[in-house]
């Protein structure tokens, strides 16, 4: 299909603000009489709380009063708290505000409150936990999840063995299908790892800082946020008030990848301080804060046992997680993981065990491809290994695996909308030049090695059921009211596209409502998940169904006839039979108001979600306004998919290499902004290298201090340690389940990036497993000087 | 209690004459504390972790700044930016190895602001220091590195002795290698430090990096011309590219007669305490032909007597690797 609109470059609107910095941050937001507010955090890895002695503090000038966890909304755990309560569990958890009339005023404060803790045993390695005997990270239990409930785990000593291979004790979770004993006996060749691939923070640029007041009633809550109105319910528990009593601003978000998605407890900490007080509060969270509640990827320590027919096809994956969770309910990676290994290489018989550990560590939650991009630059080299040892190319071993349309996914092998993973790899070797490329392998000149490298990327990226919102002002103007959020990807404008495109609208002059409550913004998913393109365009595409539907009919109205007479122009409804006989979308807008009812928002579809019709009610009367939920079909999960080949250069005598090349392919249906899509795949694509061979959390053993909190230790890549440039493409084949073809993008190419950077490694290095990111440049010198490796095969939170 | 990231308040004096500011320092004594480009001094008063009443910045001195020529070498302002060295056409030309150095700091934001005199007289980046701990060096009775399960993959491979922090300076080495002098100013008048004794180890002070005292100011850096135009080689490898602390660098002046080795010296950084000076190396190949051989020699002496912690032992090989390039690829 020929769009006007999609597929095509643009500028979106708010990037202006961004390069000027006229944009507004969390953290910019000043109102009358407002005040600081600073948190207090744990010196220990897990400590009781036995008394809070704030009276010093409370005498101090300036001070204005302190707000604790007996202050503030409690949920039951493993949910994270806002703050802590009688126990804490990692260094730098919050237990408690102060606010005072500057913020120099309240550290200094800060230091004169006295704790009285009693430490308690601390825990960094869930198999530390899990041994009899072990240490829990909570005095009431080692091991919880999002639906597993806290509990105590202890496996038996027999369940460890030596310390190369994980112990595998009885999982706390676990699915098969196929017979795998069969898969296994069927296989040529069987690959039997342990790996380990390391949980890191996300360090998002803007920290979670947030300003709050209250005014009639109502709490203004001034955020750092991916998502909007999708985290406005969570929020609002968070503050304990109804989600029609927050109004939520949170126009543009310095960074999130995962940990700012439907909200998080500390936001609530400058409201109930505001509460408290009776004035503004703002709280500005520091970079170390930042690191301590800021959220991490969960470590993972694994074992998969892969089995591979003589002609490379997979006949049975046998994957095993033990995951790190930190102290809360923390991510889902164990179980993503599962699903990325089922879809990616459709074994024919497969089973995924997984247990989630609590440790004193960061509290855990989504980071970008959780649990599929720490498993695929674990699982890639072995998938190279099994092509070495049979002979295989490695592009084509990973065709042979790839799943098509009618791929399955998980333990019910349930479908999926569309799948051109082979088309990408095709796409994507042409792009690098595979053929050629891939004679480099193992080249050498001088001190330097050649290492060519293939990485797959897999996230499920899509949802529905969400609802769309449209207005056309009596001034001409199309206003999309995306309650998506702005994580920075511009996938909120470039889905309000749709809307325009079925509209037949130009885009100067659509206006995009986004940011604040107070624009009316409808029920939309959350920013994350890779899901806005495909959710968002769905949602802007009934909604301008429902739009169209009540231009058609506001022309019969008035011009006479009935709808199905009319068609749409350039921004004019027009007689089909007579093109001269128009009306303007803008004279069709001040009509709508004088009707009223249902065509400027005065009655609403019973279906849609209340925060829409809270939405709706805010902008009723003000235009013809199109709103409608997405009850579109959809049968199966939605593939985002990338393809990432990689070329290095590592020098023998250092350990260190260089990317010399780098190229990613996505599959993500019809490309609808191909500039976004291109900084998402290269922006994927360098968070990738980050994972592969440099960041990392780091706790000293005894202390349980971390050693990579601050951002230099941390090590996100520099932009010495990335590719000048990276190549890209796309399949660009419609997905048949969405109105426009397109699926989401965002996750998969950190993961594939990640993997083309493990496999190129291994590549240079004739084929050596490291089985463990990041591949640092240590481990790489220690592997050359064939000297063995500091850490144990299985340590985490280590070097 | 953790109340990090939040800079307490202090006096800041900001001089422009280095009289001022020496008069000041000898007021403040212990509670002063000089800041140039302040990209050391910021962190620690960001982690309250060093908490001096007075701040006095220097940088506003301008007669410690730029890069003059002498009759027996040049004299660098010690407040000179690392990214004016790095640029500067005589250090370019005659002592490029330094120039080299300057340009693989941190990166060009801190290169910016950085001085060269900051860059050698930056304190330890042991994390365990950094993060308040009361090791030997901040003052205390013990060290947290080295622990047996001690996180300690930068630190020292020789000269521990109790602290076994190492020298973070990519400079440093470049101007051992150059058999640089240090210009060190008091009230009470000057006196000159050859490189060797301006970098000390914890069995002279383990609680400061550099024979500065409080009451001093390191005011230039002399370079002899004795070195000029020698062979030179500079290597850091760190995890990162930019914005990273070496793991090991490497500093050689090497000069060469007829193809042998005539005289050389040459210094690695994160190895020690202070810029290593690998006085054994330079033995080892003094009088040799400059070739491979002579190089391997080179890596292989440099590392005797290295002492490795839990997790370091990979800087051995690396260090090795560095200076047989040294010594192999000098240019």
């Amino acid at each position: 299909m020929a769009y006007k609109l999609i597929g095509k470059d643009f500028t979106p609107h708010d990037v202006v603000a961004k390069v000027t910095g006229k944009a507004k941050y969390a953290e910019d937001f000043r109102a009358e009489g407002m005040v600081f507010c600073k948190l207090l955090s744990s010196p220990m890895p897990h400590a009781r709380i036995r008394n809070i002695d704030a009276a010093d503090a409370l005498k101090t000038p300036g001070v204005l009063g302190i707000l604790t966890a007996d202050d503030v909304p409690q949920f039951p755990p493993p949910q994270t708290p806002i703050l802590a309560k009688d126990e804490v569990f990692y260094v730098g958890e919050p237990i408690l505000a102060l606010a005072a009339e500057d913020e120099t005023i309240a550290a200094d404060a800060l230091e004169k409150i006295k704790i009285d803790f009693e430490q308690l045993p601390h825990v960094l390695d869930p198999l530390d936990s899990l041994y009899p005997g072990g240490p829990n990270a909570r005095s009431n239990g080692n091991v919880a999840a999002a639906q597993i409930n806290l509990q105590t785990v202890k496996w038996d000593a027999g369940d460890f063995g030596d310390d190369k291979v994980l112990p595998m004790g009885k999982p706390a979770e676990q699915w098969k299908y196929g017979d795998l004993d069969a898969g296994f006996k069927a296989a040529k060749l069987i690959i039997e790892e342990s790996f380990v691939t390391a949980g890191y923070s996300h360090h998002s640029m803007e920290p979670r800082s947030a300003m709050a007041y209250w005014q009639s009633g109502k709490c203004f809550l001034y955020g750092s946020n991916q998502s909007h109105t999708g985290a406005v319910p969570n929020i609002a528990r968070y503050i304990g008030i109804e989600p029609k009593d927050l109004v939520f601003v949170a126009e543009y978000c310095g960074g999130g990848f995962g940990s700012k998605i439907p909200g998080y407890p500390i936001m609530a900490v400058p409201a109930l301080m505001s509460k408290k007080l009776g004035r503004p509060v703002m709280m500005r969270i520091t970079r170390i804060e930042e690191y301590a509640i800021g959220s991490a990827r969960p470590t993972f320590q694994g074992y998969a046992k892969l089995g591979f027919r003589e002609d490379g096809r997979m006949t049975a994956a046998d994957l095993y997680i033990v995951h790190e969770n930190g102290p809360y309910i923390g991510g889902g990676d164990f179980r993503s993981a599962g699903n990325a290994l089922s879809f990616l290489y459709q074994p024919l018989a497969m089973r995924w065990r997984a247990i989630p550990v609590l440790t004193n560590t960061p509290p855990r939650g989504p980071q970008r491809g959780p649990g599929e991009n720490q498993l695929v630059p674990a699982i890639e080299p072995m998938i190279d290994k099994a092509a070495r040892e049979l002979s295989i190319d490695r592009v084509v071993i990973r065709k042979i695996n790839a799943p098509d349309n009618d791929g399955k996914i998980g333990s019910d092998q349930g479908p999926v909308t569309s799948a051109f993973i082979k088309e990408a790899l095709d796409k994507g070797a042409q792009l690098f030049n595979w053929e050629e490329k891939k004679k480099l392998s193992g080249q050498r000149t001088g001190n330097k090695v050649i290492g060519i490298g293939i990485g797959q990327g897999y996230h499920n990226a899509g949802t529905n059921g969400f609802d769309g919102l449209l207005r056309i002002t009596p001034d001409g103007k199309l206003h999309v009211h995306s309650g998506v959020g702005n994580l920075g990807t511009y996938s909120h404008s470039a889905t309000s596209r749709v809307a325009a495109e079925f509209l037949n609208y130009g885009w100067d002059n659509v206006v995009i409502e986004r940011g604040d409550s107070r624009l009316g913004l409808p029920w939309n998913s959350v920013q994350a998940g890779s899901l806005t393109a495909s959710t968002q365009s769905r949602t802007n595409y009934v909604a301008a169904l429902d739009t169209k539907q009540k231009l058609l009919e506001i022309a019969a109205q008035m011009l006479g006839g009935v709808p199905e007479d009319y068609e749409l122009g350039e921004e004019r409804v027009v007689l089909k039979s007579d093109p001269a006989k128009s009306i303007t979308y803008a004279q069709a807008a001040q009509k709508a108001i004088e009707i009223a009812g249902k065509y400027s928002g005065q009655t609403v579809p019973d279906d849609i979600n209340p925060i829409t019709k809270d939405a709706v009610q805010i902008i009723a009367g003000t235009g013809l306004i199109g709103v409608a939920k997405d009850t579109l079909p959809r049968n199966g999960g939605v593939p985002g998919l990338t393809v990432t080949f990689a070329q290095i250069e590592l020098d023998l005598e250092t350990g260190k290499f260089k990317i010399t090349d780098m190229a990613t392919v996505a599959d993500c249906g019809t490309v609808i902004h191909p500039r976004g899509l291109a900084h998402q795949l290269r922006g994927g694509n360098v968070m990738g290298i980050g994972l592969a061979r440099l960041e990392r959390h780091v706790y000293d053993p005894k202390l349980g201090l971390p050693a990579a909190a601050l951002l230099y230790q941390a090590k996100p890549p520099s932009y010495l340690d990335v590719p000048a440039e990276i190549s890209w493409g796309a399949v660009d084949k419609p997905d048949p389940q969405n109105p426009v073809g397109v699926k989401g993008v965002g996750e998969p190419p950190q993961g594939s990036g990640a993997a083309a950077i493990t496999t190129a490694v291994s590549d240079a290095l004739g084929g050596h497993l490291f089985n463990r990111t990041p591949v640092s440049t240590d481990m790489i010198v220690n592997h050359l000087a064939g000297r063995p490796q500091s850490h144990k095969p299985l340590q985490i939170n280590s070097v | 209690m953790i109340v990090k990231d939040m800079m307490p308040g202090f006096e800041l004096y900001q001089p422009t004459q280095l009289d001022d500011a020496l008069a000041l320092l000898d007021r403040y004594g212990k509670d002063g504390w000089k800041m140039a480009g302040g990209n050391d001094s910021l962190s620690w008063f960001k982690e309250r972790v060093k908490r001096p009443k007075a701040v006095i910045d220097i940088s506003g001195i301008a007669a410690l700044k730029g890069v003059r020529e002498t009759a027996d070498g040049v004299e660098i302002g010690a407040l000179t930016t690392l990214t004016e060295i790095e640029r500067n056409p005589v250090i370019r030309a005659k002592y490029r190895v330094l120039a080299d150095a300057a340009q693989r700091v941190a990166s060009p934001q801190i290169r910016n602001t950085g001085s060269i005199g900051g860059n050698l007289a930056q304190d330890a980046r042991c994390w365990y220091y950094r993060y308040g701990l009361p090791c030997y060096r901040a003052g205390g009775n013990t060290c947290f590195a080295d622990t047996p399960e001690g996180v300690n993959r930068e630190h020292a491979l020789f000269d521990a002795d109790r602290c076994v922090a190492v020298s973070p300076s990519d400079t440093a080495p470049a101007l051992v290698a150059l058999d640089a002098k240090m210009v060190i100013k008091s009230s009470k008048g000057e006196r000159v430090a050859s490189a060797e004794e301006f970098f000390i180890g914890p069995k002279t002070d383990i609680t400061r990096m550099t024979a500065l005292k409080p009451e001093e100011i390191l005011t230039a850096v002399r370079i002899p011309n004795s070195w000029a135009g020698a062979r030179f080689y500079f290597e850091k490898v760190a995890d990162r590219d930019a914005w990273d602390f070496a793991l090991v660098n490497v500093a050689a002046a090497i000069v060469v007669n007829n193809g042998v080795v005539e005289r050389s010296r040459i210094a690695c950084g994160g190895v020690s305490a202070v810029p290593r000076r690998l006085t054994v190396v330079e033995e080892v190949i003094q009088g040799k032909p400059a070739e491979e051989a002579t190089a391997k020699l080179a890596g292989q002496s440099a590392i005797r007597g290295a002492r490795p912690l839990n997790y370091n032992q990979f800087k051995i090989p690396l260090m090795a690797n560095l200076v047989t390039r040294a010594v192999r690829d000098a240019a």
